[in-house]
Formats: C-alpha cells, sequence, structure tokens
C-alpha cells in the first residue's frame, strides 16, 4: 500500500500552516487529501476516495473497535501520536483475537499546526500500518480554531477477523486461571511526562509504543490456550485487572516482587510518588490462562522482542461474595496483603 | 536499585520484627511524623507484622493537609486573575478550599500550573514577563530551601512578575503542641528522615528530654520503619529517652548547613494557622522584611482583601470531618464514622482523603484484604 508513499514529495511548502480552510471541504481540503493523506495511505480501498471504503469479507467472526488520541507532546521517545493511533487500535483488536485488517483515521486538527508536524505524523502512521499489514481505508479531517485543539487529535477505528473456534474474552477467565504479564510496566506514561514536563531521569525512558497483533497470532497458532487478553493502556496493570474483575465472582491476586519494572522506571516513579501499576502502558498486555499453559506461553512470549520480559504474576480466585472482598489483591514485597485499588483521578505527583 | 531494594528486604523486615517482638514486653502508643511513612506503614501493611502490645498513630506530617484553608483559598483566587500563572505541587490540587480545589479552579480556566521544583516557577516567570507568576510554597522543612533559593534567584535578576504563597510549616512545634497537650498519648516519635536531612536533629534532643520520650530519625523504607520502631522500643523498654539517628545514610546531627543558611536568609519564624490544629506560635515560615516584595499576600493584598472573612465562616463545613484528630493522632482514619462512605478521595470531606501523603488517603488506598 505504500508504494505512493516513498514518492510523495513533502506537500506544498512545509513550512505553511493548517488554516481553518483545510477544514472547510473545499479546495485546500481537497490538496490536503490530494497531496498529504492519499499518497501515504494509499491502497485499493481508499484510492477510490468514495463516501465508505468497500471491504471484502472474512471467515469467522469480526472484532470492532474505535479509539481517540490526544497524547502531547506529538513526538515522545519511544513513539509519535501517529504510530501510537495505529498500534492502540490494532492491539485493542488483538485482545480480541482478532487479525487487525482495516483501519479508518479522523483527524481534528488546530489551526495553525505547520504541514511539516502533519506530514511527519501521517508518515508515521503510513509506516506503522504498512509494518503492521493493516490498511488504512477511510477517513475525515475537520480544523477547529487556535486554541480549541491541542496541536492535532486522532481518531482511529478498526476492523479484524477472528479465525473460527477463537474465543477470547472475560467470560472465559475461571477461577484457578494465572496472570501473565507480557512486559515491564510503566514505560510509555514515564516517557511521555518526563517529556511534556522537560524532566531528566537517570537511564533511558522510552515508550513502549508497539503493536501486539503479532505475537498474539503467534500464540493462537502455537496452541497455546489462552482465555483473555487485555492490553495495559492508561490507569495501568491495576486498572486492567479491575475491568475484567468488577461484576464478576473472581478476585485477582498477584505478586508485587514478581511484576516487572526496570530501574528508571522504578526510579522515575519513586522520584514523583508514583506507582508504576497504575501508570500507562502501549505496548503491554495481561494474559488470563489455564496453570498447564503458562510455561508454554512465557516460551511463546518470550520469542517475541515486544514480550522477552514476559512472566507470570498471580492467579484468579473465587471472591467470597458475603464478606467485602477486594476484587484485587496484592501480595507486597514484605509478604503482607492488601487492596490494590482502583485509581481516584489522575496520580499527581507528590510534594517531597 | 542501590538505596531502595536493600530498604525493602523483607528478610530484613522479618529480622528486625522479630527482634520487636522478641524486646517488647508492654504496650506502647508511638507515632510517624511523617505522612510518607504512614503511606509506607500501611502500604507495606506493616501494622499486620507488630507485635499486638505496639500501637502506631500517624502524625500531622502531610504539608498539605495542615495548610489552612485561606491559603489554599487566595491561590483559587489568584489562580482564576487572568494575569496570574499559579504554580504548585502535584498533590496540593485536590485539597478543598471553601470554595473548591485548584483542579476545579483549573477546570474552569484557571492558570493553574503543576510543577516539580520551585525553580520551575522561575523559569516560568522568565518566559511569560507580562504574566504574575505566583508559587504556591507549601511543605515542612524539606521543600523550604528550594523556596528560598528561588527568591534569592528572582531578587538577583529583578524578576518583578515572581512572587510566593508562603504556607511553609515546621516540625518542632507540632511534635510540642503533640506532646504538651493533655490527652496526649504518644510516648515516642519516628522523626521524619527527610526533614532532618535539611534541619538535623539536634532540635529535638531538647524536646526529647523535657517530655522524656526518645524521638528516632527515621528513614521512609519498610526496613527503615521496622528500625525505627525498634530504636524506639529499645529505649522505651530500658527507659531511656535520647535522639537516635536511624537515617544516617542521608542525616547528620546539624543537617545541611548550606541548606539552613538558605532558609535563615529568606525565611524566618511565624505564627502560623494549621489546619485541624489551629494556631502555633512559630510554627510557620514568612519572607523576611528583606524578601517582602515576593509575598504574594502582600503584592495582590487588594484582590485577596475579603477572602479570609469567608474562609472563616467556612470552617463550619469541615465540621463533619474530623481530620484535625486524626493530625493529631487522636483518631485512627478507619475509625472516622464518614471514612469511606460519606469521605472518599472522590468527594473528600477533608485534605488527608486527598494528598498523596495523607493518613486518611493512605488508609482508604492501601485498606487490608
Amino acid at each position: 500500500m505504500n508504494q505512493g508513499f516513498s514518492q510523495c514529495p513533502l506537500p506544498i511548502s512545509p513550512d505553511e500552516t493548517i488554516r481553518l480552510a483545510h477544514g472547510s471541504g473545499g479546495r485546500l481540503t481537497q490538496r490536503l487529501i490530494q497531496h498529504m493523506f492519499r499518497p501515504a495511505f494509499s491502497n485499493a480501498f481508499l484510492d477510490p476516495l468514495h463516501d465508505g471504503a468497500v471491504l471484502p469479507s472474512y471467515e469467522g467472526r469480526l472484532a470492532f473497535t474505535t479509539d481517540a488520541y490526544v497524547v502531547h507532546p506529538l513526538f515522545f521517545p519511544g513513539g509519535d501520536i501517529g504510530s501510537l493511533a495505529v498500534y492502540g487500535t490494532i492491539n485493542d483488536l488483538a485482545m480480541c483475537g482478532a487479525v487487525p485488517r482495516f483501519l479508518s483515521a479522523s483527524f481534528i486538527i488546530e489551526e495553525g499546526l505547520s504541514f511539516r508536524t502533519l506530514h511527519r505524523v501521517v508518515t508515521s502512521m503510513a509506516e506503522a500500518a504498512a509494518k503492521a499489514g493493516v490498511h488504512i481505508v477511510c477517513g475525515d479531517t475537520k480544523v477547529v480554531d487556535r486554541g480549541k485543539g491541542d496541536e492535532l487529535f486522532i481518531a482511529t477505528s478498526g476492523l479484524g477477523s477472528i479465525p473460527s473456534g477463537l474465543d477470547l474474552g472475560p467470560h472465559r477467565i475461571a477461577s484457578g486461571d494465572r496472570i501473565v504479564v507480557s512486559g515491564d510496566l510503566g514505560n510509555h506514561g514515564m516517557a511521555v511526562l518526563s517529556q511534556r514536563e522537560g524532566l531528566t531521569f537517570a537511564g533511558d525512558l522510552r515508550s513502549d509504543s508497539a503493536p501486539l497483533h503479532k505475537v498474539v497470532q503467534d500464540l493462537v497458532k502455537q496452541g497455546v490456550g489462552l482465555h483473555c487478553l487485555r492490553d495495559l493502556t492508561r490507569g495501568g496493570l491495576a486498572s486492567a485487572l479491575h475491568e475484567l474483575a468488577n461484576g464478576t465472582r473472581l478476585q485477582f491476586c498477584i505478586d508485587e516482587p514478581r511484576i516487572p519494572v526496570m530501574e528508571p522506571i522504578r526510579g522515575a516513579c519513586e522520584l514523583l510518588g508514583l506507582d508504576p501499576l497504575y501508570v500507562a502502558n502501549e505496548g503491554r498486555f495481561v494474559l488470563l490462562l489455564p496453570a498447564s499453559e503458562v510455561d508454554h506461553a512465557v516460551a511463546v512470549l518470550q520469542q517475541h522482542e515486544v514480550s522477552r520480559h514476559a512472566t507470570e504474576i498471580g492467579h484468579v480466585r473465587l471472591r467470597d461474595e458475603d464478606s467485602h472482598d477486594p476484587a484485587v489483591l496484592l501480595r507486597t514485597l514484605v509478604g503482607t496483603e492488601r487492596i490494590l485499588d482502583m485509581l481516584s483521578g489522575e496520580q499527581l505527583p507528590r510534594i517531597c | 536499585m542501590k538505596y531502595l531494594d536493600e530498604f525493602r528486604d523483607a528478610h530484613l523486615v522479618r529480622a528486625c520484627l522479630d527482634q520487636l517482638r522478641a524486646i517488647t514486653t508492654r504496650p506502647w502508643t508511638l507515632m510517624e511524623v511523617c505522612g510518607g511513612q504512614t503511606h509506607t506503614i500501611v502500604r507495606y501493611r506493616l501494622d499486620q507484622l507488630l507485635p499486638p502490645q505496639i500501637r502506631v498513630i500517624h502524625g500531622p506530617g502531610c504539608p498539605v493537609c495542615v495548610t489552612p484553608m485561606e491559603l489554599i483559598d487566595a491561590a483559587i483566587e489568584l489562580a482564576a486573575s487572568p494575569e496570574v500563572l499559579l504554580c504548585s505541587f502535584g498533590d496540593m490540587l485536590r485539597v478543598p478550599g471553601t470554595r473548591g480545589d485548584l483542579l476545579g479552579c483549573k477546570a474552569k480556566g484557571g492558570n493553574v500550573h503543576i510543577i516539580y521544583s520551585p525553580l520551575d516557577a522561575l523559569q516560568l516567570a522568565k518566559a511569560h514577563p507580562h504574566k504574575q507568576v505566583v508559587g504556591f510554597a507549601v511543605g515542612f522543612e524539606t521543600t523550604a530551601p528550594a523556596h528560598a533559593l528561588a527568591v534569592k534567584e528572582a531578587a538577583r535578576l529583578g524578576l518583578t512578575n515572581y512572587s510566593l504563597i508562603v504556607a511553609h510549616v515546621l516540625v518542632p512545634p507540632a511534635l510540642e503542641a503533640i506532646l504538651s497537650s493533655p490527652e496526649n498519648q504518644v510516648q515516642g516519635f519516628l522523626a521524619a528522615g527527610h526533614v532532618c536531612t535539611i534541619m538535623g536533629y539536634e532540635m529535638y534532643e531538647a524536646l526529647a528530654r523535657r517530655y522524656r520520650v526518645p524521638i528516632v530519625v527515621t528513614g521512609f523504607e519498610p526496613v527503615d520503619l521496622v528500625e525505627g520502631l525498634l530504636l524506639t522500643i529499645q529505649q522505651l523498654e530500658e527507659g531511656r529517652y535520647d535522639v537516635l539517628n536511624q537515617y544516617a545514610r542521608s542525616v547528620r546531627r546539624m543537617g545541611n548547613m548550606n541548606a539552613r543558611a538558605l532558609v535563615e536568609e529568606v525565611f524566618e519564624p511565624t505564627t502560623r494557622t494549621w489546619r485541624g490544629f489551629g494556631e502555633l506560635p512559630a510554627s510557620g515560615l514568612a519572607l523576611r522584611p528583606t524578601y517582602r516584595d515576593y509575598d504574594a499576600l502582600v503584592r495582590f493584598a487588594d484582590r485577596l482583601a475579603g477572602l479570609s472573612e469567608k474562609s472563616a465562616v467556612s470552617t463550619s463545613m469541615e465540621q463533619d470531618c474530623q481530620s484535625g484528630l486524626v493530625l493529631q493522632g487522636r483518631l485512627k482514619p478507619s475509625d472516622c464514622p464518614a471514612f469511606g462512605t460519606r469521605c472518599t478521595p472522590e468527594h473528600p470531606l477533608g485534605a488527608p482523603m486527598v494528598s498523596a501523603e495523607g493518613a486518611c488517603a493512605a488508609y482508604y488506598r492501601y485498606r487490608s484484604a
């Protein structure tokens, strides 16, 4: 799909900026589409530029998801809003066991954004889509007044096909299941925070933003028996486990010493008083699976760069319904047990 | 991680606890002064592992929690002014004043910036010469040197658009207030390691002698806390009341002399109202007359006129909140009738439920199973 992209010259002048008229539907909108989006994303489904993309059908069930990306700064160590908008939506599909096929992409651009910046983002999106093997097949562009956006927002929706016979989801989690995390935590949130606030920490903080569908497909292909997958985005591991446990009779118990967090992230979190279990990730997921499948799953995960630090961190058991048994329990470093609560509001850095 | 992993070692914690159990013969009530220490105790549920005779109660060491309403109201009032950029540490933002909190003010268009160092506010003042940058100087002795440095630097640069709402408070007067209360139950203190890193612990020696209480300067990791408890209980069991330094990797008896000199040069002690305690003499810091130009309460006196009466009226709003008793160590957060029901982090009745160092927040967030 990207043959046209490599020949794409930087449209018009890179120093030009987006004006309201670029979103008005007139000539400037057409120029933006013809010189920026179409050459970058070009594929057989997008190129007709019809009102909607007409897509082929696939065997099995479909998975469909949508997400909005408002990250600031637009570029951060390890990624940018463009690649994030592709990988984030792909990962939601991957967690359903789906092979990601098609994406839509809507751009809400603040007046005054430079073409150079937009081109960088669009280029990154196109490269991410090509790398992941998905097509961006439809989209939209709107421009808002200066001061009414934060440079650029992107919304993507994704469509994927689930192989016949594969059924993953929270409904399959059972007491006795084990909890495996695909890698070390907290990288995306801390990389973005340090970039946004101009904080410098010891060590290299880089976002973990990455597509996860290939490792999921490999797990399925290798015959690993999986019950449920969930990607760890905002709110981190703690919030993801809560989302899975809420409304069920299940209790998720995790072991603090076994949760992988790398030293630079630990250091930065310690300094700011943040808990890495609540910090955002963009290339990590948690797996719920029978105990008998753990070794196989971890072996497959560790063959992939994106999940080479995969490890088992806990288990699932039945909650005592009569007492106020918590949904998520943490066994601390010193062997005591406590609730791992949902976050109330944003994590705010402490005074000292 | 150096200086961290070895102080979170489960075996060392257990070994200290075994010793603690072996030497404890009677009931004792201890107080950890700092909210950071409270969070470690509750986060690792160390309280579950202590011998049953030892009762640990939580002290006033949450600067956000003791900051009086009128200063929060002043910060909110100034943040709502179009020409002001209000700079605050993050965990001050959710603390309710009379008319909401700084996060709410920000949502309504107020100019509230989270800063990580007081010097960040100076950078903002340099970058926005047409704005008035106001720093909210909250904290115990720990953060006072950095604010002193910022004021000195502003004076050196001749910045006329930088000022501070000074809410700094001092630890020793609060300990004295607790010890001199007829209802005092505290028999020994774990003093705050980071405060002593700046100030040293010389000033606690008179306090320990006068009230016959052992004081142990203690760090913030699980091993620190159990060692601090052990050193305090050992003294109580032997009838001693010395000041000991568990946090020797950071604290010297005289503290950091450069930092102390900086604080001394820029600030002077003043009477301060503590939320939950009331007015305590010489318990806060104010800018010395030489630096009074940098006092936001003076600079914006006209705009802030009339606020204090409103804040005074509002103290009746806090009647439901028993955080005063919590901050004085007279009530455990979980024993408060509003805890977890009418008072939660989403709907706090008082500051200790929302501050990162608040005892109520620690109890709520790290409830045991």
